[in-house]
């Protein structure tokens, strides 16, 4: 039996296999593999890419204290951007379940329309949920829009969600009892995690400091992208960094929202607040990139 | 000669709820003239057509040419730049013409050229693009094109995908490339795991999940006849202590969430068991069982714990939380709703138990449950105040308050339910309209027809005595009138004319409507009614004429015969007697017309005669207009 971290090793020399960089996890919170910069900015324009990556990724809401078998405040994607996307994109999906073992002749798989939309990210796109045997294992989408921009090739995005996945394959009904790495249990490693973390997000995280670290993130990021335009050296300018920004204030968004701070009327404003920095994000990242191409970097 | 004819367009997995509409809007399209099979699973549309000509006919084309009085030279000049001889050109008129025989086309000439934008032309409700920004836009993306006309591959190509005599099977049951014929083809699918027609893989889904016991829902069945293309029915079982959570949950998470019908021990009694329907031929190992079960425990699991977590704050506790929940943007929370709905019950007559189930109705929506399981609003609510306590016509109210959800589901059950579920829908469709926010179209978000269609229902359904304009004014009372019309017409069955008949005098209650419509629906095919409307018609035109409305009868003035006979005849009559009586006036009213001239010289005797027309109109139409009855003089001229 593999354990979490063999299935880990196997999806990710499988898509290093098919052209993939394998990259390491993004060090600023994410909700989503998808928000990381290698997918969000990476899918943006007419460059070919190909990547694949291990992104923990966190959704305070969904914290249950580590006593929910299933439900985890912080849990593991591995996300893959395939650009464009292969005539036979579903085929090598599908040989993917086989390398990490599943005998897809004895198993039940199918494709149910399950379309994606980031209303922060002023993204969305089309495509399923995955179903094994009546468990959906991946999101499938093929990305129209993101940052507001019509994307020039509609990439492919798979996400795995390993501790299911995992969980499935080792046969066990809590994602606490996945085997880790031999001797090492999905708890052992990160049962503190959990409960430390709800504990944070749902009771102690201090709501006024959110609001105004909220603002000063997003104030960093406007700022930074005011300069853009009188910028000399465009190339050179931080639009990396200013997206972190803008990743900052969804974490933010995503731990008021758990803490139950943010109001029906006020939500739809805070959405706004992040999605006016990830699209005016885009499209400067998009102007930069043309100017790359043109330099013929 | 003709040929037979095949179009298989491959796709990714096509949306199930999709592929119907798809095949709807392809069965409008002839291929060179002939009508196609159609059929479909979620990996490929498939058109075939048999006769389909192998040519287009040869035909004739006229060309004009010059004037004759202009000359030989110039007709010489005209047939030479047409490649023809001048002897070849007739006169037409003043004029010469050329008649030039043009061939048909092979047909696979032009159903390469059409193909390409049948296939593109198939509108769908949410389109993408696969290949770049400027490619074709399709449901998902088109992976092959089979197209055949007779033996040869009709050649054309879309996003850089050219048509072959290729096709795919199964994604695990068959091989990824099987050059097909026609004739072989549906054959040569099924070799490799795909049932091409929907009613062969509809038939085995419910032949099999039958035979396992399945409590078979046709709603179910037609989306897993097109989420398969080789369904498989499997039995599942799961732990019976989750039998002790309500059934609705239960069967929601099987049904809704999961796919799979529930299975009943005794009628009404739900089984420890489900069936599910699987993408491939078997499950030799008992794996997809064994990985369903498994599913299914972690959602009844979650189910029970959001059951308890629930259970720590009493609805009635929720009431302030609807606060933070948003009815409608410009309308205010549900709170707000819920003070309004309160308000509308007490208004309505409704007891206390109506008022607290009012008041309660809407707690749900801050529960975990409803949260996860959107669909048993209500319902949970319901099963909640029962838990709690509440009196049985509180949760019962409740349970049913959003009810009817279609034209097909029952009204709810209790007099609270009713009267709830009148109020809340009432609350919706008068908070709605007084924003301007009324469907327009296709357009309806906020569902106001169902709302409408919901109000009509319980109204006449359960025989309430609301005055229809006390509960709604303007351009909400027209709204619901049309729904009323559709209700009695579409749902009901009346004929159209009896419904405007008997709509155009007023509607009091919809109760007193519904039973005045049955009374000249019953009275419509006796052998008197339809020569009675026309003699109402007739009435009804004789006032117009005489720009008449109103007008005391005096009885002394009326003429011996005929005319004191029907006026003796109708006056005994009850105002809202049987009609069957008012039908049987019409031996009267014959021998009144045939007799009695109401345009008489003597002012005095006019002017009477009319009053007593209109007096008599006026008494029967308090059960219908009959001048709005199509009756066969009608019909003939029109």
């Amino acid at each position: 039996m593999d354990t979490f971290q063999d299935t880990v090793f196997k999806l990710k020399r499988y898509w290093a296999d098919r052209g993939a960089i394998i990259q390491e996890p993004y060090d600023v919170e994410v909700g989503a593999g998808t928000m990381c910069p290698e997918t969000f900015l990476r899918v943006l324009g007419p460059k070919p890419y190909r990547v694949a990556y291990v992104q923990p990724s966190r959704r305070p809401a969904d914290g249950r204290y580590g006593e929910n078998p299933n439900r985890l405040y912080k849990h593991q994607q591995l996300q893959v951007i395939l650009k464009p996307t292969p005539d036979d994109v579903i085929d090598q999906y599908l040989g993917s379940l086989k390398a990490i073992g599943i005998d897809l002749s004895k198993h039940d798989i199918k494709f149910e329309e399950d379309n994606w939309e980031s209303p922060t990210l002023g993204a969305w796109g089309i495509g399923w949920q995955v179903m094994l045997d009546g468990m959906e294992i991946t999101q499938f989408t093929y990305f129209q829009q993101c940052g507001g921009i019509d994307l020039d090739l509609a990439p492919a995005e798979i996400t795995y969600g390993l501790e299911r996945i995992v969980a499935f394959l080792q046969n066990v009904e809590s994602v606490y009892d996945i085997e880790w790495a031999p001797g090492f249990k999905y708890s052992d490693v990160r049962l503190a995690d959990e409960v430390q973390g709800s504990v944070y997000n749902f009771e102690m995280a201090n709501v006024d400091r959110l609001w105004r670290l909220l603002a000063e993130h997003e104030a960093e990021c406007k700022e930074l992208l005011a300069q853009y335009p009188k910028y000399p050296e465009k190339q050179r300018f931080p639009l990396l960094p200013a997206y972190e920004q803008v990743l900052k204030c969804s974490h933010l968004f995503n731990l008021l929202d758990a803490r139950g701070a943010i109001s029906v009327t006020e939500r739809v404003g805070v959405i706004k607040r992040v999605r006016d920095l990830a699209v005016g994000t885009a499209k400067l990242w998009a102007d930069q990139q043309s100017l790359r191409e043109e330099a013929g970097a | 000669m003709s040929l037979d004819f095949l179009l298989e367009i491959g796709t990714e997995e096509i949306p199930h709820w999709m592929i119907p509409g798809a095949l709807a809007q392809l069965s409008h399209i002839k291929l060179m003239g002939q009508p196609a099979q159609l059929d479909a699973t979620p990996r490929r549309l498939v058109m075939r057509a048999k006769n389909v000509p192998e040519r287009t006919p040869d035909r004739e084309q006229i060309i004009k040419g010059p004037p004759i009085t202009s000359g030989e030279q110039a007709a010489s000049g005209f047939a030479k730049k047409h490649s023809a001889d001048f002897s070849s050109l007739r006169q037409t008129g003043n004029y010469y013409e050329l008649v030039k025989s043009v061939p048909g086309r092979s047909s696979i000439d032009v159903l390469a050229e059409e193909l390409p934008k049948i296939i593109l032309g198939i509108q769908w409700p949410k389109a993408m693009y696969w290949t770049d920004r400027n490619g074709p836009r399709f449901i998902r993306p088109i992976r092959w094109l089979v197209a055949l006309l007779g033996d040869q591959v009709i050649p054309f190509e879309i996003a850089g995908l050219k048509s072959s005599n290729v096709t795919r099977g199964h994604r695990q049951l068959g091989a990824s490339s099987i050059p097909v014929t026609i004739a072989a083809y549906e054959s040569e699918l099924r070799k490799n795991g795909v049932i091409l027609g929907a009613h062969d893989r509809r038939h085995k889904i419910e032949t099999e999940a039958s035979a396992l016991g399945a409590k078979l829902d046709r709603e179910l069945v037609e989306t897993l006849t097109y989420i398969t293309e080789f369904p498989t029915a499997i039995k599942g079982g799961f732990d019976p202590a989750y039998l002790e959570l309500p059934a609705e949950v239960l069967t929601t998470v099987m049904r809704h969430h999961q796919k799979y019908f529930s299975v009943e021990s005794s009628p009404g009694i739900l089984a420890p068991n489900f069936v599910a329907v699987m993408n491939t031929s078997g499950d030799p190992d008992g794996l997809v069982k064994h990985g369903n079960e498994r599913v299914l425990k972690a959602r009844f699991n979650d189910a029970r714990f959001f059951w308890n977590v629930d259970q720590q704050k009493k609805l009635a506790d929720r009431v302030d939380d609807l606060a933070k929940v948003t009815f409608q943007a410009k309308l205010g929370s549900y709170k707000e709703k819920t003070d309004r709905v309160i308000a509308l019950v007490k208004e309505l007559g409704g007891n206390e138990h109506a008022q607290r189930a009012a008041l309660l109705a809407k707690c749900d929506l801050t529960t975990e449950m409803v949260k996860e399981f959107t669909d048993l609003q209500g319902v949970v609510g319901g099963l909640y105040a029962k838990a709690q306590g509440e009196p049985e016509a509180v949760s019962r109210a409740i349970y049913e308050h959003y009810q009817p959800v279609s034209m097909e589901d029952s009204i709810p059950e209790t007099t609270e339910g009713r009267v709830l579920a009148l109020a809340d829908k009432l609350d919706t469709l008068r908070s709605c309209f007084s924003i301007g926010m009324m469907p327009t179209g296709s357009k309806d978000p906020f569902a106001l027809r169902r709302a409408a269609q919901g109000v009509v229902k319980i109204l006449v359904e359960g025989a309430m005595e609301y005055r229809l304009d006390a509960l709604a004014q303007d351009e909400l009372l027209t709204f619901l009138l049309e729904r009323i019309q559709h209700y009695f017409r579409e749902v009901r069955g009346f004929k159209y004319d009896e419904v405007n008949a008997v709509l155009k005098v007023g509607v009091s209650t919809l109760k007193d409507a519904e039973f005045r419509l049955k009374h000249v629906a019953r009275v419509r095919p006796t052998p008197n009614f339809e020569p009675l409307a026309a003699s109402f018609k007739r009435i009804n035109n004789i006032l117009k004429q005489a720009n008449f409305t109103h007008g005391e009868v005096s009885p002394e003035l009326l003429e011996d015969g005929p005319e004191k006979e029907l006026y003796d005849a109708y006056t005994v009559l009850p105002d809202y007697g049987p009609l069957e009586d008012v039908a049987e006036l019409r031996p009267l009213i014959d021998r009144y017309f045939d007799t009695v001239m109401v345009n008489t010289p003597d002012l005095n005797i006019r002017e009477n005669r009319l009053s007593m027309l209109s007096d008599m109109l006026e008494k029967f139409s308090s059960i219908a207009d009959f001048s709005e009855i199509v009756t066969s003089g009608d019909q003939t001229k029109s």
